[in-house]
């Protein structure tokens, strides 16, 4: 690619342009061109003269309208006469439509201080819409006892199918190991006093009061918490959240109050099945590795356990259910139209999932303690 | 049409202002839509059009200025008057907007069964008539994620029609169709205004669908942020001066 500038008599640059232009070998810089253009007398207009010119792609195009708005911005007219047909029109459509000036979206650097109220802004902002989000599912839930919410009972069925029955197999699998490492654990300290029969009591009222309920939690948050936000965003990039608005039929009693009434059926079920998956665990180290018989593993643990030990964990159970709906649901309904919005609340859905187990787990573990069952 | 009066207005924008946090669209848009009028929103892409259907259907407050169904103001009143507006409404997105976990029978029979006390079997019926009016008969059992991207719009259409609403919104209904599913969509509303006395606005850039249906029109600028012509179209090119308007209509060949 060569070019060379020609200052004519009368203020104007000629540009001769001539060789082959290709992408590849990169873009020339302006610079000869405004150091040209830049001394006086001051052009009041440029010429090209390409009659020596090869092949030319984009390169030649980036380089011309690099020039046209150098001029543009100095008024320097650009006679475009002696320009490849071609060329001249790309660049004419190219400038056709002016740039929207307010769209482009600046990037300026805001300081620590600012980020930081900025920050503490949208923390009370986000608990704000929390707030408001489990407002709306209250009512929703009030709606559905008085039989008012519309949503489909197909839905609700295929819901707990999805949240009950297919996750048994992670939660069997989950809850056996944290049975075991539970016994494990125990096991060792027991040993040292020859006690090890009450491994069984460990395991057993681990499972039943915290681990059952707060395994299959977790795990309900990774599988189905995740899930919804999935859903329900792509159903806000798709407008169908939309649709059902102007349809007058709420979201939150066609999506939300469903998914809630399932996870909440389903939670407490689950964690009994894990609670017993648990003490499993517990028996096969209890059996296999301390010499405990089987059946007085099973009298130690039925001794251990009356009833009452089941309730706190399947109180806890209900809560995290109505926990991790919600979180799934708050972060799939507050979804922006995007792809990567939907990742986003998927991953956030699994965090402020989380975060709540545990911090109610602290309150209610507290609450049971003070009023002692 | 002799039975609807022409001059009974039935949508009203008054100064309406749109935008997007700071970033204003649109401004000082007024326009009457008449009852029984094929109303069409015309512009270049990207200027507003679907904002100003979302600012009209209730599902984005308007920056500033009113919307008024019948006198009464939309966003000013309560939100059971609000619900009750937007009952009376089909809306058809750009997207289709299909639920996607439905089938298109499913789909259509969602309002229907939502909203009326017909049985299921005469659900199906009108279902199966909805979709046949669109060039869609047999494909009750598909899912929206099984068909064209233009099947889905006709699908749309549908649920947007199922329960025989008094205004339709269209969002480009034959973006993605080809001409021949086009002109029978033409065909199509133009009947339901005729037979039904549906009012129905269309966003659209079909040069051939504008001259075809559109009885009033309003054209915005994307560059000057404001509507530059109200008026029929067929009017419009005839009497208007400005190059824009006279471009957009001709296809850049006056
Ligand atoms: N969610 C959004 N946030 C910010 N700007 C938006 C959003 N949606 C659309 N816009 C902007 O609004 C303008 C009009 O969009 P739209 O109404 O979809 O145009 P069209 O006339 O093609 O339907 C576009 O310039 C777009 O950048
Ligand atoms: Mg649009």
């Amino acid at each position: 690619m060569d070019i060379n500038f020609d200052r004519t008599a009368d203020d104007t640059i000629l540009i001769r342009i001539g060789g082959n232009w290709n992408i590849e070998n990169g873009l020339p810089s302006t610079d000869e061109f405004e150091r040209v253009a830049g001394t006086k007398p001051l052009p009041a207009r440029i010429a090209f003269d390409t009659t020596q010119l090869g092949d030319w792609d984009s390169s030649l195009l980036a380089y011309l309208s690099k020039l046209t708005d150098y001029c543009g911005q100095r008024s320097i007219a650009v006679l475009r006469q002696g320009l490849p047909e071609g060329v001249a029109r790309l660049i004419e459509l190219a400038s056709a439509v002016p740039e929207t000036k307010d769209a482009r979206k600046e990037r300026h650097r805001t300081p620590f201080l600012a980020r930081v109220g900025e920050a503490v802004l949208y923390a009370g902002e986000s608990m704000g819409e929390m707030l408001a989000f489990t407002g709306e599912a209250a009512l929703s839930f009030s709606r559905f006892i008085r039989g008012k919410a519309r949503f489909r009972r197909a839905d609700l069925w295929l819901l707990m199918e999805e949240c009950g029955a297919q996750a048994v197999p992670i939660v069997s699998l989950i809850s056996l190991l944290v049975g075991l490492i539970l016994a494990f654990v125990g096991a060792v300290q027991l040993k040292m006093f020859g006690a090890q029969i009450y491994v069984a009591d460990l395991v057993g009222i681990a499972m039943a009061r915290e681990m059952g309920a707060m395994m299959t939690a977790i795990v309900m948050a990774g599988r189905t918490g995740a899930a919804f936000a999935a859903q329900l965003g792509t159903m806000q990039v798709n407008e169908e959240i939309d649709a059902l608005k102007t349809l007058g039929i709420s979201p939150m009693d066609f999506l939300v109050m469903p998914r809630i009434l399932a996870l909440v059926l389903m939670l407490p079920l689950l964690c009994l099945y894990a609670n017993f998956m648990g003490i499993l665990g517990g028996g096969i180290v209890g059996v296999g590795l301390l010499d405990i018989s089987p059946i007085h593993y099973y009298h130690e643990t039925k001794a251990a356990l009356s009833l009452m030990q089941f309730l706190p964990g399947l109180i806890k159970a209900v809560v995290f259910g109505v926990m991790v709906a919600l979180s799934g649901c708050l972060r799939g309904m507050q979804c922006k139209r995007s792809a990567s919005a939907v990742g986003e609340a998927a991953t956030s859905s699994v965090v402020t999932a989380i975060v709540s187990i545990i911090v109610s787990d602290a309150i209610l573990t507290v609450i049971f303690d003070r009023i002692g069952i | 049409m002799d039975r609807f009066d022409k001059k009974e207005s039935c949508i009203e924008v008054q100064d309406l202002t749109m935008a997007y946090g700071s970033f204003v669209i649109q401004r000082d848009l007024s326009f009457t839509v008449n009852r029984g009028d094929i109303f069409i929103i015309m512009g270049g892409s990207g200027c507003g059009k679907s904002t100003l259907l979302r600012n009209m259907v209730g599902l984005q407050a308007p920056a500033k200025g009113k919307v008024l169904y019948n006198g009464a103001s939309f966003w000013d009143s309560g939100p059971e008057e609000r619900k009750n507006i937007m009952r009376r409404f089909g809306i058809l997105y750009q997207s289709g907007a299909l639920w996607s976990s439905m089938t298109l029978a499913e789909n259509v029979a969602l309002p229907l069964s939502e909203y009326t006390r017909l049985s299921h079997a005469e659900i199906r019926e009108l279902v199966s008539l909805k979709l046949a009016l669109v060039g869609l008969a047999g494909f009750e059992e598909f899912y929206p994620s099984e068909i064209s991207g233009g099947m889905c719009k006709r699908a749309g259409i549908a649920r947007a029609m199922a329960l025989d609403p008094d205004i339709l919104f269209f969002d480009e209904p034959s973006a993605g169709l080809d001409p021949i599913s086009a002109r029978r969509l033409d065909e199509l509303i133009v009947e339901l205004r005729d037979s039904l006395g549906t009012t129905v606005v269309v966003v659209t850039h079909e040069l051939a669908s504008i001259f075809a249906i559109g009885d009033n029109s309003v054209f915005l600028d994307a560059e000057s942020r404001t509507m530059i012509a109200v008026g029929d179209p067929k009017k419009l090119i005839e009497e208007s001066r400005d190059p824009k308007i006279r471009n957009f209509l001709t296809r850049g060949n006056p």
